[in-house]
């Protein structure tokens, strides 16, 4: 499975031991079911969550670090945009229309279903082996001479290989297990130490982040990073050929082999 | 082929009514062990169902953070605060001698109190922090008299479930359920950092549970009604809040 995968094996290798209606299912999946459904998922639930945690940020565009933190402290920074709260100084002369309701609403069942859908990938991918084959990366890709070969290419706008179509890169590998091992975790332990009732059962989930105000800063952060990933993984399609590789995150089968043979 | 086929329709039915139907076990047990929130209903109800649930379940007997007094922050922020009424200003001018909290619904005996008559009872505090659900907090010491005391005294039918709150402020009015209610750091609080509550802050008395945000803290309380159903108040979704499109429980 571990050769099929990463190897280049011509189509006829493929089409030799059966029958010719049949050659597509042969070919080795890019990406399972299980990780392309909870990857849509995810994806809707990402921009709920994003659309609305903008949303809610726009009634106080202002961050602080430590416990506590209102238009009565001085911030660590804020953000210079329009606010939907009148008793926010902006510079602003007008107030925008409050979104609250709905955002938290919508942020907070986004969140559950994102949880609850990664939770699924989570333990499937243990299971199956998914982050140890496809994920982990192999140690000969970890020197450095063989990470700045690896990082060089798409700086210089070169389409990726072949071999790429079937298998992870190296910086992708490390960029995905640092998003779902690190960012992921993060961005929910900091949402949830903002949560007066969740604290009150666990509070050492505000205090290891030295305070409510700390943790809602941190989470801001970490969201900035995650539309960060964001905007280089799309890019990173686009340059490995968009339609090819959103129809495999689709229907499972890469189109490189027909496109390049 | 047919057969493989009407085994896999077979196992797909039963496995579909089984799940179906485990859903609605749970769906019983959940109302049964008030779980469900109020405003259940909508494109929203699952994540108010599941957030209040879990949270109810991880944080029946937890209490809230209480902090050192070196934490109390030097200037509380207030809030915007509506124009106070005529009915309202009357009774400041009086020094709020007049001021009651009645309590009625399915209690032993209804009754209605004075700012006196709650200052008479013990006093209890807390130094916690108030958190908007906005974003921002601030920590401060909260004064006043358990809201299960009060409950007590006029004898809480065994059906109660909910205690609901209304203010002197217009179409102000919120509920909790008996969880929060008998919890021992839900206050009716009189005062805020060793002095009377300021009226900004909600004097002369306001609800305080802090393992909720602010907006379920509602200022200038005069009415509590104890209740077995939240149907039958406004809308029917717990509160003027979550009319208005904001949660009912607002434990995140």
């Amino acid at each position: 499975m571990e050769t099929l995968k990463s190897a280049q094996i011509p189509v006829e290798a493929c089409l030799s031991s059966s029958v010719s209606t049949a050659s597509v299912t042969t070919l080795p999946l890019r990406h399972s079911a299980l990780v392309r459904v909870t990857h849509w998922i995810i994806t809707l639930c990402f921009f709920a969550l994003l659309l609305t945690g903008v949303e809610i940020v726009i009634s106080h565009p202002r961050f602080y670090w430590g416990e506590t933190g209102n238009v009565l402290t001085t911030p660590l920074f804020r953000l210079h945009i329009p606010s939907s709260r009148a008793l926010v100084p902006t510079g602003y002369g007008y107030v925008l229309p409050d979104q609250n309701g709905w955002s938290r609403a919508l942020h907070f069942e986004a969140a559950w279903i994102a949880v609850l859908t990664g939770l699924l990938y989570a333990i499937s991918g243990l299971l199956t082996g998914h982050f140890r084959k496809d994920l982990l990366p192999n140690r000969a890709d970890l020197s450095w001479r063989a990470l700045s070969t690896s990082i060089a290419k798409p700086l210089r706008l070169e389409r990726p290989g072949e071999a790429e179509a079937s298998s992870y890169n190296v910086h992708q590998r490390l960029t995905y297990l640092f998003v779902i091992f690190v960012l992921f975790p993060l961005v929910i332990w900091t949402g949830l130490a903002m949560s007066p009732a969740f604290i009150s059962a666990f509070p050492a989930s505000v205090t290891l982040l030295g305070g409510r105000q700390s943790a809602r800063t941190i989470h801001f952060f970490v969201s900035v990073a995650l539309v960060l990933f964001l905007l280089v993984h799309v890019a990173m399609v686009c340059l490995a050929g968009f339609s090819s590789r959103t129809g495999a995150m689709v229907t499972g089968r890469t189109a490189a082999r027909k496109e390049r043979t | 082929m047919i057969d493989l086929s009407r085994r896999k329709l077979i196992l797909t039915g039963l496995a579909a009514t089984a799940g179906a139907s485990g859903l609605a076990v749970a769906a019983r047990l959940a109302q049964k062990y008030g779980l469900v929130p109020p405003d259940h209903g909508g494109i929203y109800g699952l994540g108010e169902t599941l957030t209040f649930a879990s949270q109810r379940l991880l944080t029946r007997h937890s209490l809230a953070r209480e902090f050192p007094r070196s934490q109390i922050s030097p200037r509380p922020f207030p809030n915007e605060l509506a124009p106070l009424t005529e009915d309202f200003k009357r009774l400041q001018a009086g020094g709020f001698t007049e001021w009651r909290l009645s309590v009625d619904g399915t209690v032993a005996q209804p009754a209605s109190f004075s700012i006196s008559d709650l200052k008479s009872y013990p006093s209890r505090s807390h130094i916690t922090e108030l958190v908007c659900e906005e974003g921002w907090s601030y920590i401060a010491e909260w004064i006043g008299v358990p809201l299960s005391h009060v409950l007590h005294l006029v004898g809480v039918h065994p059906q109660a479930r909910y205690v609901v709150y209304t203010s002197m402020e217009p179409n102000t009015w919120d509920s909790i359920d008996m969880a929060d209610a008998l919890h021992p750091q839900t206050f009716l609080c009189y005062g805020m950092n060793g002095k009377e509550l300021p009226v900004a802050h909600g004097g002369p008395l306001r609800m305080r549970l802090p393992r909720q945000l602010g907006y379920k803290n509602i200022k200038f309380i005069t009415r509590l009604t104890v209740t077995d159903s939240l149907k039958k108040f406004g809308k029917g979704v717990g509160s003027a809040a979550s009319e208005a499109g904001y949660a009912w429980y607002v434990g995140i």
